[in-house]
């Protein structure tokens, strides 16, 4: 619990240290939303110098940054200049897509890579593990981008798949029907993300099962007789679960990172897709508020990957005083 | 790893780096040279054989007859023949006279050449792609380096001096590993000016990606240096008066390197994607400097992405790349006496 308390707070800080960041390299930025406006002559510099008022873009760093305190306190994280809404629920909607996105990703890329990774290790240097690592290694030296691209051309020449988006056009209304036109739009960058993490997260397994069956443990199991597919899946897998949760923890970063790239190629109005947008628009506080809630995200996935450690791991349990 | 697969991987890296550098001689064209009558002309094919069933012992090419009903349409023109040759001079057609070399690696006379076809403003795909590799490949080794040295001087005084300028530095680096990686750089890019040449806007990213990347390595090199500051030679070295910096060149330095080249071999290949996915976005390397990042970027427009498959052709060189640096990776973390003598 205290070890909790203390992660809980460690993220708070560092939350707090990239806000205080953010500002200060926003500080430095040449140019805000509002210079584009005033090249636009059909908006007087009256109204702009009003605007400049509102947001409070007149005032010093430090002062702005307090507001946007006060704003975050107050559950809007600021204001976006190009959406005139308040930043907290636009990151929302888009986050969920997000979340939509790169669930479903890990979910499947773990779903391939356990049992992938305990066969390749049970078969260790036989055909089917070389095969397995072959096939891996090959996605391995394929950047995302390319991933994408190739699996959109693809997409575009079979017509089996759409071309990016999230929704079509003239979906026909019903409950039924959006979830099926969701999942067909979803099926693309799902692939493509969990293709992309997949070879990382199948080198841990088969890495951490190898280690784990040539342990002693292991050795008097098989001694003992226990059918090899139970020591298999429930002994050895329970033994590896230690580097592959930490793995989950740490692949949340490269998760969200590839996610960004798919969602903006695949034309997924995700988190990534929007952060892209503001920064074209110069929109300083949806940019922040992007960078706070992908560091939010990456935290929480590693505080879950933690928590889900301490309670598969007898050892972290029982912590190393005793 | 089999030694002959490394050494393959070392020499496609060393191959690539070496075309990128001479790409005056490499590219058949200068990156910039627009032949706007041939806009999304195919790859040229090479032929050994003529329209009349003849063979010929050097391979040749048919120029591209445009369609003058369609946009972007070409038929081979099967009257005459142009031989490919190697070692051509050609008057130089640069705009930076001094930056294209008048010897090319091969080309057709008397007629364009488009091994791998041409962009929307008939720009030679392959120059192209050579030209790019030259900003893309270096971008993300100078950058690699950046953030390796950053990594050292933030490292080595965390690890060796401990304490409050260790606690300083570690807690700094957890900020700058809190954020996904591509969220910090584009964010980042974000404060920084979007209308600038593309000669600054090259330093621009890689001094970004270099400077962003700095807390992983340092916190690696500081747990060695961390290590190698308790060992007994090391120890017995002070006793007898070496000053700090004499310590740190002569014992932990060493120690340090191998970090370093392990960490490079990492780095180089995510940073040159940091530079592909900033120039694809449009908040890289611009027009009309050739980078495989903004040469992807017309992928971005449907038409492109369906009809011209030549245009994914920057994407297919850094297949190579990637190989390469994994192999390189792999042996220098599984094997590492394989490339350091020491033991």
């Amino acid at each position: 619990m205290k070890y909790l308390l203390r992660r809980l707070l460690h993220s708070l800080a560092v939350l707090f240290g990239i806000s205080l960041l953010s500002f200060l390299f926003a500080g430095m930025a040449p140019g805000t939303y509002l210079d584009e406006m005033q090249l636009n002559p059909q908006i007087s510099p009256a109204t702009i110098a009003v605007l400049r008022a509102q947001y409070g873009m007149d005032r010093p760093l430090p002062v702005r940054y307090l507001r946007w305190l006060n704003s975050v306190a107050h559950g809007d994280w600021g204001y976006s200049f190009a959406y005139n809404l308040p930043v907290a629920p636009l990151i929302w909607r888009r986050a969920k897509n997000t979340l939509w996105l790169t669930l479903p990703a890990t979910l499947l890329a773990w779903l391939v890579a356990i049992p992938l990774g305990v066969f390749a290790a049970n078969q260790s240097g036989r055909w089917g593990d070389r095969i397995a690592e072959a096939g891996t290694s090959t996605i391995l030296v394929v950047p995302d981008l390319i991933l994408a691209l190739a699996l959109m051309i693809a997409a575009v020449h079979t017509r089996t798949f759409p071309a990016g988006g999230m929704s079509s056009v003239n979906v026909q209304k019903g409950r039924i029907a959006d979830i099926h036109d969701l999942l067909w739009h979803l099926t693309l960058p799902l692939i493509t993300l969990a293709l992309g993490i997949l070879p990382v997260f199948f080198r841990h397994v088969r890495a951490g099962m190898l280690e784990a069956l040539a342990s002693p443990s292991l050795q008097a199991a098989r001694a003992l007789g226990l059918p090899p597919s139970r020591i298999l899946f429930k002994h050895a897998l329970r033994l590896a679960a230690n580097p592959v949760l930490s793995l989950f923890g740490l692949s949340m970063a490269s998760l969200l990172s590839s996610s960004l790239l798919i969602e903006v190629v695949m034309s997924w109005p995700g988190l990534g897709a929007m952060l892209l947008e503001a920064i074209l628009a110069r929109d300083l506080y949806l940019v922040i508020g992007a960078v706070m809630f992908s560091t939010l995200l990456l935290l929480a996935g590693n505080l879950i990957a933690d928590l889900m450690l301490y309670t598969m791991d007898p050892r972290i349990r029982i912590g190393p005083s005793q | 790893m089999k030694k002959r697969t490394i050494k393959t991987a070392l020499a496609t890296l060393v191959a690539l780096h070496a075309i990128g550098l001479f790409a005056g001689f490499f590219a058949p064209y200068a990156p910039t040279i627009e032949h706007r009558d041939y806009p999304y002309a195919p790859p040229m094919r090479i032929h050994f054989a003529d329209s009349a069933g003849r063979w010929h012992l050097r391979p040749f090419v048919y120029a591209w007859l445009p369609q003058s009903t369609n946009f972007a349409e070409y038929r081979e023109d099967t009257s005459r023949r142009y031989p490919l040759r190697f070692f051509v001079e050609k008057p130089n057609s640069g705009l930076v006279g001094t930056l294209h070399s008048h010897l090319h690696l091969f080309g057709v006379d008397g007629n364009r050449c488009f091994l791998l076809g041409t962009d929307g403003y008939g720009r030679d795909v392959l120059s192209r792609v050579i030209w790019g590799s030259r900003i893309s490949l270096f971008a993300g080794l100078i950058a690699a380096l950046l953030s390796l040295a950053g990594g050292v001087l933030v490292g080595s005084l965390a690890g060796y001096y401990g304490g409050l300028a260790d606690e300083f530095l570690m807690r700094g680096s957890d900020l700058f590993l809190a954020v996904p990686w591509l969220y910090l750089l584009l964010a980042v890019r974000a404060f920084l000016p979007l209308q600038i040449s593309p000669v600054q806007a090259f330093f621009l990213v890689v001094l970004v990606v270099g400077m962003l990347g700095w807390a992983r390595p340092a916190r690696l090199i500081r747990g060695v240096v961390l290590s190698a500051r308790e060992r007994n030679y090391v120890l017995a070295a002070r006793g007898f008066g070496a000053s700090d910096f004499y310590l740190l060149r002569k014992h932990i330095f060493p120690q340090v390197l191998g970090v370093m080249v392990t960490q490079a071999a990492l780095l180089i290949p995510q940073y040159i994607l940091a530079e592909i996915t900033l120039s694809f976005f449009g908040l890289g390397i611009g027009e009309p400097v050739a980078s495989w990042g903004n040469m992807l970027a017309s992928l971005q427009q449907y038409f492109v992405l369906t009809s011209y498959w030549w245009m994914m052709s920057p994407a297919l060189m850094l297949i190579p790349v990637a190989w390469a640096y994994s192999v390189i990776s792999r042996s220098l973390i599984e094997q590492p006496h394989a490339f350091f003598n020491r033991h």
